[in-house]
């Protein structure tokens, strides 16, 4: 399972770029997409809107379950994805790339797992 | 995301059973679930993909986890007859029929195929988490009757090939006749040199074939099947999408639309039920509840939105949102491009064409009422 890393993951599977011009890019992890199955509905927060981290802020629904999308870090939200919305396929095909979430401007970002410590938390092999 | 997803498709490796096919998932690279204590493939890819494979061309599916109990002996037929609520006695050889097992009280303890392998022996197939019910009852309702009950389950794998192209993929690796092999109708037969039960049932809403097979020929005759039509021809196909072609397909699953709490005829399956045979277990409740009608009953919901109502969200009235009833089964249907449904309602919400709502996460999402089924192929 794919765990770049020049990313940052928070426990809830999602990840964060590293801050640059003030903005964070935001998605789900390899892993997350995985379990999850097939994504068919993504519901994602409003550009504008002030997501705080750890709270809800979305939906990502797959075939056979809906799970919460919590804010990995606070900040208003600058950036979404129109694309995934349209098509939630590229969270499954493409979830580091393609199926970004959506940004949010940032000064730093908080205190989140590097890959190794991601990879632990999922027992990912490689 | 939410903390359920952490570890989903991380195989629960405490005690659930492997099938005699686990090393074909494993090398597919099967994302594993345990169901009813197997280690069930829950997707190899995509459940969508493996969803539209069996629709439109066929799917392999591997069902080991089913149980088998077979009746031997000269009074097999008079026990079912009294153990199940269907006519058993009815049943012509090599014919199998759609049936069930209730309680006293006339509540479903499980459905089943029962399949009529010869004059005095009779296949009881039923879902994995029931299969020791099932047994348990089934024990305690032959005895007195000229029959032998025994747990086979051990005795079969069972292979599914599911979909319009499988009489087409079949055909090329077997001596049996598929023409006349009926809906419903079983045959011994060889495939890929390997002797089967070869029946002509399924749990998708497509044509296709289940095979019962020594656990030890499944492995090859899995992988005579995977390369019948070529590379992707049919697709290995998992749990997933075998409960949302189910669901499709309006067919009624084991803890989500039969429960011991209801009798067939909430589930709009009261016809299973067959009083004109004498007497049986459940027949008294369930005679007074064909008489007084069921107090509610099972419907189809198709959403207006994207969000689909998922089991357990109630169902509410959508001008003062209160309580109807609850969604037994939902996703969003692969084939219909919407969310789709299975709930109780009361029987004067149940009209196709009435306006409900789900309670979808504190947010009411309309939906429809249609007839079941969703989808139904074409003949």
């Amino acid at each position: 399972m794919s765990v770049p890393e020049n990313l940052r993951y928070s426990e809830e599977h999602e990840w964060c770029t590293a801050v640059e011009d003030g903005v964070t890019t935001i998605g789900i992890t390899a892993h997350a997409a995985t379990a999850l199955g097939d994504v068919v509905y993504v519901q994602l927060p409003e550009v504008g809107q002030q997501i705080a981290a750890g709270e809800s802020c979305g939906e990502i629904e797959s075939t056979k379950s809906v799970s919460d999308l919590f804010a990995p870090a606070s900040g208003e939200v600058v950036a979404v994805n129109t694309a995934v919305v349209d098509d939630p396929s590229l969270v499954n095909d493409d979830p580091y790339g393609e199926g970004w979430l959506f940004r949010v401007r940032v000064d730093t970002l908080p205190d989140l797992l590097d890959a190794a410590g991601y990879r632990a938390l999922v027992g990912a092999d490689d | 995301m939410s903390e359920d997803v952490s570890g989903a498709d991380t195989p629960r490796r405490n005690q659930s059973r492997p099938t005699p096919l686990h090393a074909v998932h494993v090398a597919l690279g099967a994302s594993m679930t345990d169901f009813a204590g197997w280690s069930m493939p829950l997707r190899y890819t995509s459940e969508l993909a493996e969803h539209h494979a069996v629709r439109n061309a066929a799917g392999l599916f591997d069902l080991s986890h089913m149980g088998e109990l077979v009746l031997t002996g000269p009074g097999a037929a008079a026990a079912l007859d009294h153990a199940l609520v269907g006519n058993i006695g009815k049943l012509a050889v090599r014919r199998a029929r759609y049936t069930m097992i209730c309680d006293a009280d006339g509540g479903v303890l499980d459905d089943l195929i029962v399949y009529r392998l010869g004059a005095q022996e009779y296949m009881v197939v039923a879902n994995a988490a029931n299969t020791a019910v099932v047994m348990a009852a089934l024990t305690e309702r032959v005895a007195g009757f000229d029959t032998e009950l025994r747990d086979a389950t051990d005795d079969y794998a069972l292979v599914a090939l599911q979909g319009p192209r499988a009489v087409e993929l079949l055909a090329p690796l077997t001596d049996a006749d598929l023409g006349s092999l009926k809906y419903y109708a079983s045959a011994p037969a060889t495939v890929a040199g390997h002797p089967v039960l070869l029946a002509r049932t399924g749990y998708t809403g497509e044509d296709g074939f289940e095979l019962f097979c020594s656990p030890d020929d499944a492995e090859s005759l899995w992988q005579a099947l995977r390369a019948a039509g070529g590379p992707e021809v049919p697709l290995p196909a998992g749990l997933a999408c075998r409960d949302s072609l189910r669901l499709e397909a309006g067919m009624p699953l084991y803890g989500n639309e039969l429960t011991a709490e209801r009798t067939p005829f909430e589930a709009g399956l009261g016809r299973v039920v067959k009083f004109d045979k004498g007497d049986f277990v459940g027949r008294d409740a369930l005679l007074a509840r064909a008489e007084s009608g069921p107090r509610e009953t099972l419907v189809g919901l198709v959403g207006r939105g994207r969000r689909a109502p998922r089991a357990g969200y109630p169902v509410v009235d959508p001008a003062t949102g209160a309580a109807l009833g609850v969604v037994t089964s939902g996703a969003p249907s692969p084939t219909l491009g919407k969310p789709v449904a299975m709930a109780y309602v009361p029987l004067d919400r149940a009209e196709p064409g009435t306006e409900l709502a789900v309670d979808v996460r504190g947010r009411q999402e309309p939906v429809d009422v249609v007839a079941l089924p969703f989808y139904r192929r074409e003949a």
